[in-house]
Protein backbone atom coordinates (compact mmCIF):
# COMPACT_ATOMS: atom_id res chain seq x y z
CA UNK A 1 0.00 0.00 0.00
CA UNK A 2 1.83 3.03 -1.37
CA UNK A 3 1.42 6.94 -1.04
CA UNK A 4 -1.26 7.76 -3.02
CA UNK A 5 -0.20 9.52 -6.80
CA UNK A 6 -2.23 12.27 -7.99
CA UNK A 7 -3.74 10.41 -10.37
CA UNK A 8 -4.73 7.59 -8.43
CA UNK A 9 -7.90 7.96 -5.52
CA UNK A 10 -8.07 5.56 -1.93
CA UNK A 11 -11.03 5.03 -0.87
CA UNK A 12 -11.40 3.23 2.37
CA UNK A 13 -14.28 0.86 2.77
CA UNK A 14 -15.58 -0.77 5.80
CA UNK A 15 -18.01 -3.46 6.03
CA UNK A 16 -18.32 -6.49 8.96
CA UNK A 17 -19.20 -8.37 5.84
CA UNK A 18 -16.12 -10.39 4.55
CA UNK A 19 -17.80 -10.65 1.52
CA UNK A 20 -19.58 -7.66 0.87
CA UNK A 21 -15.58 -6.22 1.58
CA UNK A 22 -14.10 -8.69 -1.14
CA UNK A 23 -16.83 -7.31 -3.34
CA UNK A 24 -16.70 -3.75 -2.58
CA UNK A 25 -12.89 -4.09 -2.75
CA UNK A 26 -13.11 -5.71 -6.13
CA UNK A 27 -15.49 -3.34 -7.57
CA UNK A 28 -12.99 -0.34 -6.13
CA UNK A 29 -10.01 -1.58 -7.76
CA UNK A 30 -11.68 -2.18 -11.23
CA UNK A 31 -12.81 1.58 -11.32
CA UNK A 32 -9.25 2.11 -10.76
CA UNK A 33 -9.02 3.08 -7.06
CA UNK A 34 -6.41 2.50 -4.59
CA UNK A 35 -8.38 0.44 -1.83
CA UNK A 36 -8.20 -0.29 1.89
CA UNK A 37 -10.80 -2.28 3.39
CA UNK A 38 -11.66 -3.10 7.08
CA UNK A 39 -14.02 -4.09 9.19
CA UNK A 40 -15.51 -2.06 12.18
CA UNK A 41 -15.82 1.91 12.55
CA UNK A 42 -13.23 2.00 15.04
CA UNK A 43 -10.61 -0.02 12.96
CA UNK A 44 -11.19 2.98 10.55
CA UNK A 45 -10.84 5.69 13.09
CA UNK A 46 -7.65 4.08 13.78
CA UNK A 47 -6.40 3.68 10.28
CA UNK A 48 -7.52 7.60 10.09
CA UNK A 49 -5.25 8.48 13.10
CA UNK A 50 -8.61 9.46 14.87
CA UNK A 51 -8.58 7.89 18.37
CA UNK A 52 -12.47 7.05 19.11
CA UNK A 53 -12.02 8.51 22.70
CA UNK A 54 -10.05 11.52 21.63
CA UNK A 55 -11.95 14.70 22.34
CA UNK A 56 -12.47 16.53 19.13
CA UNK A 57 -11.67 20.17 19.58
CA UNK A 58 -10.88 22.86 16.25
CA UNK A 59 -8.87 24.57 18.65
CA UNK A 60 -6.52 22.17 20.45
CA UNK A 61 -4.17 20.01 18.14
CA UNK A 62 -5.10 16.39 18.17
CA UNK A 63 -3.97 14.39 21.03
CA UNK A 64 -2.66 11.54 18.81
CA UNK A 65 -0.58 13.13 16.10
CA UNK A 66 -1.79 12.12 12.60
CA UNK A 67 0.54 9.86 11.86
CA UNK A 68 -1.21 8.94 8.26
CA UNK A 69 -0.55 12.31 6.70
CA UNK A 70 1.08 10.42 3.85
CA UNK A 71 -1.67 7.76 2.99
CA UNK A 72 -4.08 10.07 2.07
CA UNK A 73 -7.61 9.01 1.98
CA UNK A 74 -10.20 10.50 -0.76
CA UNK A 75 -13.07 8.75 0.23
CA UNK A 76 -14.83 6.42 2.83
CA UNK A 77 -17.06 4.41 1.90
CA UNK A 78 -18.90 2.77 5.00
CA UNK A 79 -21.87 -0.19 5.57
CA UNK A 80 -24.64 1.38 8.28
CA UNK A 81 -25.59 -2.22 9.72
CA UNK A 82 -22.67 -2.94 11.75
CA UNK A 83 -22.12 -4.15 15.17
CA UNK A 84 -21.07 -1.63 17.90
CA UNK A 85 -20.10 1.67 15.59
CA UNK A 86 -22.63 1.95 13.04
CA UNK A 87 -22.06 3.77 9.93
CA UNK A 88 -24.10 6.73 10.97
CA UNK A 89 -21.65 6.99 13.97
CA UNK A 90 -18.85 6.59 12.37
CA UNK A 91 -20.43 9.35 9.72
CA UNK A 92 -20.99 11.62 12.78
CA UNK A 93 -17.51 11.35 14.39
CA UNK A 94 -16.03 11.93 10.99
CA UNK A 95 -18.03 15.21 10.30
CA UNK A 96 -17.22 16.08 14.01
CA UNK A 97 -13.38 15.82 13.49
CA UNK A 98 -11.73 18.49 11.96
CA UNK A 99 -9.14 17.02 10.13
CA UNK A 100 -11.27 14.02 8.60
CA UNK A 101 -14.62 15.87 7.97
CA UNK A 102 -13.79 16.99 4.23
CA UNK A 103 -13.35 13.75 3.74
CA UNK A 104 -16.53 12.73 1.34
CA UNK A 105 -18.45 9.59 3.15
CA UNK A 106 -20.87 7.56 1.43
CA UNK A 107 -23.43 4.98 3.56
CA UNK A 108 -24.53 1.55 2.10
CA UNK A 109 -26.85 -0.08 3.16
CA UNK A 110 -29.21 -3.34 2.45
CA UNK A 111 -32.41 -1.94 3.64
CA UNK A 112 -34.54 0.54 2.17
CA UNK A 113 -35.52 2.51 4.93
CA UNK A 114 -36.07 6.33 3.89
CA UNK A 115 -35.52 7.68 7.13
CA UNK A 116 -32.52 6.35 7.28
CA UNK A 117 -31.27 7.24 4.22
CA UNK A 118 -32.12 11.37 5.27
CA UNK A 119 -31.02 10.87 8.20
CA UNK A 120 -27.44 10.06 6.92
CA UNK A 121 -27.97 12.69 4.02
CA UNK A 122 -28.56 15.55 6.21
CA UNK A 123 -25.84 14.22 8.41
CA UNK A 124 -23.14 14.60 5.49
CA UNK A 125 -23.36 11.66 3.86
CA UNK A 126 -22.68 12.47 -0.36
CA UNK A 127 -24.13 9.25 -0.88
CA UNK A 128 -26.54 6.56 -0.37
CA UNK A 129 -26.13 2.93 -2.07
CA UNK A 130 -28.31 -0.24 -1.71
CA UNK A 131 -26.81 -3.53 -1.64
CA UNK A 132 -25.75 -5.27 -3.76
CA UNK A 133 -23.36 -2.42 -4.49
CA UNK A 134 -23.02 -2.26 -8.56
CA UNK A 135 -20.09 -0.78 -10.81
CA UNK A 136 -22.44 1.46 -11.54
CA UNK A 137 -22.70 3.15 -8.39
CA UNK A 138 -19.30 3.17 -8.03
CA UNK A 139 -18.98 5.32 -10.54
CA UNK A 140 -20.42 7.92 -9.44
CA UNK A 141 -17.71 8.09 -6.66
CA UNK A 142 -14.90 10.05 -8.72
CA UNK A 143 -16.86 13.36 -8.78
CA UNK A 144 -17.25 13.63 -5.10
CA UNK A 145 -13.60 12.75 -4.78
CA UNK A 146 -12.52 15.46 -7.62
CA UNK A 147 -14.62 18.02 -5.95
CA UNK A 148 -12.59 17.99 -2.87
CA UNK A 149 -9.42 18.12 -4.80
CA UNK A 150 -10.53 20.88 -6.59
CA UNK A 151 -11.73 22.46 -3.23
CA UNK A 152 -8.28 21.82 -1.44
CA UNK A 153 -6.18 23.14 -4.57
CA UNK A 154 -7.84 26.04 -4.44
CA UNK A 155 -7.41 26.81 -0.66
CA UNK A 156 -4.19 25.71 -0.97
CA UNK A 157 -3.72 28.65 -3.54
CA UNK A 158 -5.24 30.77 -1.42
CA UNK A 159 -2.94 30.39 1.60
CA UNK A 160 -0.17 30.86 -0.88
CA UNK A 161 -1.04 33.92 -2.09
CA UNK A 162 -1.68 34.92 1.44
CA UNK A 163 1.42 34.35 2.33
CA UNK A 164 3.31 35.78 -0.61
CA UNK A 165 0.98 38.93 0.09
CA UNK A 166 2.22 38.86 3.80
CA UNK A 167 6.08 38.64 2.49
CA UNK A 168 5.30 42.12 0.24
CA UNK A 169 3.85 43.87 2.93
CA UNK A 170 6.71 43.04 5.26
CA UNK A 171 8.85 44.46 2.54
CA UNK A 172 6.94 47.43 2.04
CA UNK A 173 6.38 48.62 5.96
CA UNK A 174 2.62 48.70 5.36
CA UNK A 175 0.58 47.32 8.49
CA UNK A 176 -0.64 43.64 8.13
CA UNK A 177 -4.32 43.51 8.98
CA UNK A 178 -4.94 41.11 11.30
CA UNK A 179 -7.26 37.87 10.87
CA UNK A 180 -10.32 39.41 12.58
CA UNK A 181 -9.96 42.37 11.36
CA UNK A 182 -9.24 41.54 7.48
CA UNK A 183 -13.42 41.38 7.67
CA UNK A 184 -13.68 44.96 8.20
CA UNK A 185 -10.34 45.09 5.54
CA UNK A 186 -12.85 43.24 3.10
CA UNK A 187 -15.48 45.51 3.95
CA UNK A 188 -13.80 48.19 3.14
CA UNK A 189 -12.26 47.19 0.40
CA UNK A 190 -15.90 46.40 -1.08
CA UNK A 191 -16.86 49.72 0.06
CA UNK A 192 -13.95 51.38 -1.79
CA UNK A 193 -14.80 49.72 -4.60
CA UNK A 194 -18.11 51.20 -4.61
CA UNK A 195 -16.77 54.46 -4.13
CA UNK A 196 -14.76 53.74 -7.20
CA UNK A 197 -12.21 55.19 -5.77
CA UNK A 198 -8.92 53.25 -5.25
CA UNK A 199 -6.16 54.76 -2.46
CA UNK A 200 -2.62 53.79 -2.36
CA UNK A 201 -3.93 52.43 1.18
CA UNK A 202 -6.86 49.89 -0.10
CA UNK A 203 -5.27 49.06 -3.00
CA UNK A 204 -2.61 47.29 -0.62
CA UNK A 205 -5.70 45.41 1.14
CA UNK A 206 -7.33 44.76 -2.27
CA UNK A 207 -4.32 42.83 -3.15
CA UNK A 208 -5.20 40.59 0.11
CA UNK A 209 -8.28 39.36 -1.48
CA UNK A 210 -7.37 36.00 -3.17
CA UNK A 211 -9.87 36.00 -6.05
CA UNK A 212 -9.74 39.32 -7.91
CA UNK A 213 -7.37 41.47 -8.23
CA UNK A 214 -7.12 45.02 -9.86
CA UNK A 215 -3.95 45.36 -10.31
CA UNK B 1 -39.26 -14.78 -18.88
CA UNK B 2 -39.30 -12.29 -21.73
CA UNK B 3 -38.67 -9.41 -19.34
CA UNK B 4 -35.95 -10.86 -17.48
CA UNK B 5 -32.67 -10.40 -18.78
CA UNK B 6 -31.64 -12.89 -21.62
CA UNK B 7 -29.10 -15.47 -19.80
CA UNK B 8 -27.62 -16.76 -23.13
CA UNK B 9 -26.80 -13.00 -24.27
CA UNK B 10 -25.22 -12.05 -21.19
CA UNK B 11 -23.62 -14.99 -20.06
CA UNK B 12 -21.90 -15.49 -23.45
CA UNK B 13 -20.70 -11.59 -23.28
CA UNK B 14 -19.37 -11.87 -19.50
CA UNK B 15 -17.22 -14.69 -19.76
CA UNK B 16 -13.69 -13.56 -20.04
CA UNK B 17 -11.94 -14.88 -23.86
CA UNK B 18 -9.71 -18.10 -22.97
CA UNK B 19 -7.49 -18.25 -26.14
CA UNK B 20 -9.03 -20.31 -28.93
CA UNK B 21 -8.75 -23.68 -28.79
CA UNK B 22 -7.40 -25.10 -32.34
CA UNK B 23 -10.46 -26.74 -33.93
CA UNK B 24 -7.98 -27.57 -37.43
CA UNK B 25 -5.83 -30.43 -35.50
CA UNK B 26 -7.47 -33.73 -35.68
CA UNK B 27 -4.07 -35.57 -34.41
CA UNK B 28 -4.00 -37.66 -30.99
CA UNK B 29 -1.79 -35.42 -28.41
CA UNK B 30 0.05 -37.49 -25.73
CA UNK B 31 -1.98 -40.30 -23.78
CA UNK B 32 -1.66 -37.97 -20.59
CA UNK B 33 -4.47 -35.62 -22.49
CA UNK B 34 -6.05 -34.28 -18.81
CA UNK B 35 -9.46 -34.50 -20.53
CA UNK B 36 -9.28 -37.67 -21.97
CA UNK B 37 -10.86 -36.88 -25.19
CA UNK B 38 -9.47 -37.10 -28.55
CA UNK B 39 -8.05 -33.97 -29.53
CA UNK B 40 -10.29 -33.98 -32.49
CA UNK B 41 -12.96 -33.17 -30.01
CA UNK B 42 -11.45 -31.20 -27.96
CA UNK B 43 -12.68 -28.49 -30.20
CA UNK B 44 -16.35 -29.25 -30.23
CA UNK B 45 -15.43 -30.50 -26.50
CA UNK B 46 -14.68 -26.67 -25.25
CA UNK B 47 -18.55 -26.01 -27.32
CA UNK B 48 -20.12 -28.53 -25.69
CA UNK B 49 -18.48 -27.21 -21.99
CA UNK B 50 -19.91 -23.69 -22.71
CA UNK B 51 -23.16 -25.00 -23.73
CA UNK B 52 -23.37 -27.12 -20.86
CA UNK B 53 -22.45 -24.25 -18.51
CA UNK B 54 -24.49 -21.71 -20.26
CA UNK B 55 -27.58 -24.53 -19.76
CA UNK B 56 -26.67 -24.65 -16.53
CA UNK B 57 -26.99 -20.85 -15.67
CA UNK B 58 -30.04 -20.27 -17.45
CA UNK B 59 -31.18 -23.04 -15.31
CA UNK B 60 -30.61 -21.39 -12.32
CA UNK B 61 -31.47 -17.97 -13.24
CA UNK B 62 -35.30 -19.36 -14.70
CA UNK B 63 -35.87 -21.68 -11.03
CA UNK B 64 -34.68 -18.12 -9.43
CA UNK B 65 -31.94 -19.97 -7.94
CA UNK B 66 -29.91 -17.15 -9.16
CA UNK B 67 -30.51 -13.66 -10.03
CA UNK B 68 -28.65 -10.72 -12.26
CA UNK B 69 -26.20 -10.32 -9.03
CA UNK B 70 -24.58 -13.31 -10.31
CA UNK B 71 -23.51 -12.36 -13.37
CA UNK B 72 -22.19 -9.09 -11.78
CA UNK B 73 -19.36 -10.97 -10.14
CA UNK B 74 -18.95 -12.42 -13.30
CA UNK B 75 -18.36 -9.64 -15.17
CA UNK B 76 -15.93 -8.49 -12.43
CA UNK B 77 -13.38 -11.52 -12.99
CA UNK B 78 -10.70 -11.13 -15.60
CA UNK B 79 -7.18 -11.63 -16.24
CA UNK B 80 -5.67 -9.57 -13.19
CA UNK B 81 -8.63 -11.94 -11.07
CA UNK B 82 -9.05 -15.13 -12.96
CA UNK B 83 -10.81 -16.48 -9.62
CA UNK B 84 -12.72 -13.85 -8.41
CA UNK B 85 -16.32 -16.05 -8.51
CA UNK B 86 -14.93 -19.19 -6.96
CA UNK B 87 -13.17 -16.99 -4.45
CA UNK B 88 -16.10 -15.18 -3.23
CA UNK B 89 -18.04 -18.18 -3.69
CA UNK B 90 -15.89 -20.24 -1.78
CA UNK B 91 -16.17 -17.64 1.11
CA UNK B 92 -19.62 -17.58 0.98
CA UNK B 93 -20.19 -21.03 2.01
CA UNK B 94 -17.95 -21.51 4.81
CA UNK B 95 -19.79 -18.03 6.25
CA UNK B 96 -23.43 -19.30 5.35
CA UNK B 97 -22.39 -23.47 6.62
CA UNK B 98 -21.72 -21.35 10.24
CA UNK B 99 -24.73 -18.85 9.55
CA UNK B 100 -26.79 -22.30 9.33
CA UNK B 101 -25.11 -23.86 12.18
CA UNK B 102 -25.60 -21.02 14.25
CA UNK B 103 -29.13 -20.98 13.49
CA UNK B 104 -30.43 -24.24 14.02
CA UNK B 105 -27.87 -24.29 17.54
CA UNK B 106 -30.35 -21.55 18.78
CA UNK B 107 -33.66 -23.79 17.54
CA UNK B 108 -32.20 -26.92 19.15
CA UNK B 109 -32.83 -25.06 22.58
CA UNK B 110 -36.39 -26.30 23.21
CA UNK B 111 -37.19 -23.75 26.29
CA UNK B 112 -35.99 -20.01 25.02
CA UNK B 113 -35.22 -19.09 21.81
CA UNK B 114 -32.96 -16.15 21.53
CA UNK B 115 -34.88 -13.96 18.50
CA UNK B 116 -32.33 -11.32 18.79
CA UNK B 117 -29.60 -13.44 17.87
CA UNK B 118 -31.70 -15.55 15.73
CA UNK B 119 -32.21 -12.17 13.12
CA UNK B 120 -28.68 -11.10 13.61
CA UNK B 121 -27.78 -14.07 12.00
CA UNK B 122 -30.67 -14.39 9.92
CA UNK B 123 -29.77 -10.57 8.13
CA UNK B 124 -26.11 -11.66 7.98
CA UNK B 125 -27.07 -14.95 5.47
CA UNK B 126 -29.57 -12.51 4.07
CA UNK B 127 -26.78 -9.69 2.97
CA UNK B 128 -24.25 -12.36 1.77
CA UNK B 129 -26.72 -14.26 -0.63
CA UNK B 130 -27.76 -11.23 -2.01
CA UNK B 131 -24.49 -10.17 -2.63
CA UNK B 132 -23.87 -13.08 -4.38
CA UNK B 133 -27.17 -13.33 -6.49
CA UNK B 134 -28.70 -16.55 -4.38
CA UNK B 135 -32.03 -15.23 -4.96
CA UNK B 136 -33.69 -18.18 -3.30
CA UNK B 137 -31.96 -18.50 -0.27
CA UNK B 138 -32.14 -14.81 0.28
CA UNK B 139 -36.10 -14.98 -0.07
CA UNK B 140 -36.17 -17.98 2.71
CA UNK B 141 -33.81 -15.75 4.92
CA UNK B 142 -36.40 -13.07 4.78
CA UNK B 143 -39.70 -15.46 4.84
CA UNK B 144 -37.68 -17.24 7.86
CA UNK B 145 -37.02 -13.20 9.36
CA UNK B 146 -40.87 -12.97 9.31
CA UNK B 147 -41.81 -15.99 11.17
CA UNK B 148 -39.09 -14.59 13.91
CA UNK B 149 -40.58 -11.90 14.32
CA UNK B 150 -44.27 -13.11 14.97
CA UNK B 151 -42.74 -15.68 17.16
CA UNK B 152 -43.65 -18.51 15.09
CA UNK B 153 -42.32 -21.65 16.16
CA UNK B 154 -43.36 -24.22 13.69
CA UNK B 155 -42.78 -21.83 10.67
CA UNK B 156 -39.54 -21.23 11.76
CA UNK B 157 -38.35 -24.45 12.16
CA UNK B 158 -40.26 -25.02 8.42
CA UNK B 159 -38.51 -22.49 7.20
CA UNK B 160 -34.70 -23.66 8.87
CA UNK B 161 -35.33 -27.02 6.44
CA UNK B 162 -36.54 -24.90 3.46
CA UNK B 163 -33.40 -23.07 4.33
CA UNK B 164 -31.06 -26.11 4.52
CA UNK B 165 -32.21 -27.40 1.41
CA UNK B 166 -32.11 -24.36 -0.43
CA UNK B 167 -28.63 -23.80 0.47
CA UNK B 168 -27.83 -27.38 -0.39
CA UNK B 169 -29.25 -27.14 -3.79
CA UNK B 170 -27.59 -24.07 -4.35
CA UNK B 171 -24.22 -25.36 -3.26
CA UNK B 172 -24.49 -28.31 -5.48
CA UNK B 173 -25.44 -26.72 -8.90
CA UNK B 174 -22.28 -24.04 -8.03
CA UNK B 175 -20.01 -26.79 -7.67
CA UNK B 176 -21.32 -28.53 -10.95
CA UNK B 177 -20.88 -24.95 -12.72
CA UNK B 178 -17.14 -24.76 -11.43
CA UNK B 179 -16.59 -27.74 -12.32
CA UNK B 180 -17.57 -27.56 -15.95
CA UNK B 181 -15.31 -24.30 -16.08
CA UNK B 182 -12.61 -26.31 -14.72
CA UNK B 183 -12.54 -28.88 -17.60
CA UNK B 184 -13.21 -25.56 -20.02
CA UNK B 185 -9.70 -24.45 -18.46
CA UNK B 186 -7.99 -27.41 -18.16
CA UNK B 187 -9.17 -28.28 -22.19
CA UNK B 188 -7.94 -25.01 -23.13
CA UNK B 189 -4.24 -25.46 -21.23
CA UNK B 190 -3.47 -28.66 -23.44
CA UNK B 191 -0.41 -28.53 -25.47
CA UNK B 192 -0.21 -29.59 -28.74
CA UNK B 193 2.94 -30.80 -30.05
CA UNK B 194 3.67 -30.51 -33.22
CA UNK B 195 0.79 -28.39 -34.22
CA UNK B 196 1.19 -24.86 -34.83
CA UNK B 197 -0.91 -21.95 -33.00
CA UNK B 198 -2.78 -19.97 -35.17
Amino acid sequence: MGVATDSQFHVLAVDDSIIDRKLIERLLKVSSFQVTTVESGCKALEFLGLHEDDEINANQPSVSPNNNQEVEVNLIITDYCMPGMTGYDLLKKLKKSSSLKDIPVVIMSSENVPSRISRCLEEGAEEFFLKPVRLSDVNKLKPHMMRTKVKEAHQQNDQEHIQERQEQNQEQNVETPEAESQQDANGNKRKSMEDGAITIQNKAQIQWWPICRFD
Amino acid sequence: MENHLNPFIHISCSYPKRHQVNQCSYFWVNSKAKTGVPLCLLGFGAVRLRTDMNRLLSLLFHQGVLDEQFLQLQQLQDETSPNFVSEVVTIYFHESEKQLRNLRNLLLDREMWDYVKLIIHLNQLMGSSSSIGAKRVRNICAAFRGAVEQNNRSACMRALEVLEHEYCYLKNKLHELFQIEQQRVLGDAVRYPGVLHP
